[in-house]
């Protein structure tokens, strides 16, 4: 998936709910219209990605899996 | 009917097990991560959570617990030792699946804003004190829970 990013977070080894947790974090602290690429190894974490960006209203652009690790890509919208 | 979206979680986290401190705690975080507020109110044995230093100690016992992932039966569950056997089995599986310890989960419901209500009622029951108990934290009855609970929250007890 090319889809260009402003940050990159790496949340490999992971479980529930920290995925979520580091997301919420970082995405708080960058600007509006910016970028995150979360990688993550959890499988649970690709529901949960995106019931996390229905719930705050973040935008999901997309997602992608490839050998056990799980890509995601968020857009600051508010 | 259209659906509204609640946006508050209150929970009551009534035991003080290895096994049961952490739903409320995952739950409670989570909440924040998707922009929600959290409140956990700690009734009788929940109180074991926020004592101080004592969230990593929290022990699970293998006798009539049938869903062990490793059954013990309860003629030997109840020997000495087995509930150490247990516990330290049991920290080990959430090792290995690299689950954050309960003190960092409790550590970021605090810092994060989530409202820890020790159950005054439940103090006085146990003989616990303030000062025996994680900073950060209030001190209140039922109606400080049923108060927050009832503005649109989600009500879970563990």
């Amino acid at each position: 998936m090319d889809i260009k990013f402003d940050q990159e977070l790496d949340c490999s080894g992971m479980s529930c709910p920290m995925p979520i947790l580091k997301t919420k974090k970082t995405v708080d602290a960058m600007q509006v219209g910016q970028v995150l690429k979360m990688i993550a190894t959890d499988p649970g974490s690709t529901a949960d990605m995106e019931a996390w960006s229905t719930k705050t209203g973040q935008e999901l652009l997309g997602a992608e899996e490839e050998g056990g690790k799980y890509t995601f890509y968020i857009k600051k919208v508010k | 009917m259209g659906t509204e979206s609640s946006n508050r979680l209150a929970i009551i986290a009534l035991h003080g097990t290895l096994d049961l401190a952490y739903p409320p705690l995952i739950l409670a975080t989570a909440a924040l991560a998707l922009d929600m507020e959290a409140a956990i109110f700690f009734t009788f044995f929940g109180l074991e959570i926020l004592k101080k230093g004592n969230v990593d100690k929290l022990k699970i016992a293998p006798i009539a617990n049938p869903a062990m992932p490793m059954p013990v039966p309860n003629i030997v569950g109840m020997l000495p030792g087995m509930t150490a056997v247990a516990t330290g089995m049991m920290n080990s599986w959430m090792k290995k699946s690299n689950v954050a310890k309960l003190s960092e989960l409790l550590e970021m419901a605090v810092d994060g804003g989530v409202r820890m209500i020790a159950c005054q009622m439940s103090m006085d029951v146990m003989g616990i004190k303030k000062e025996d108990l994680i900073d950060g934290i209030e001190i209140g009855g039922a109606a400080s829970f049923l108060s927050y609970a009832s503005e649109n929250a989600i009500t879970l007890t563990f």
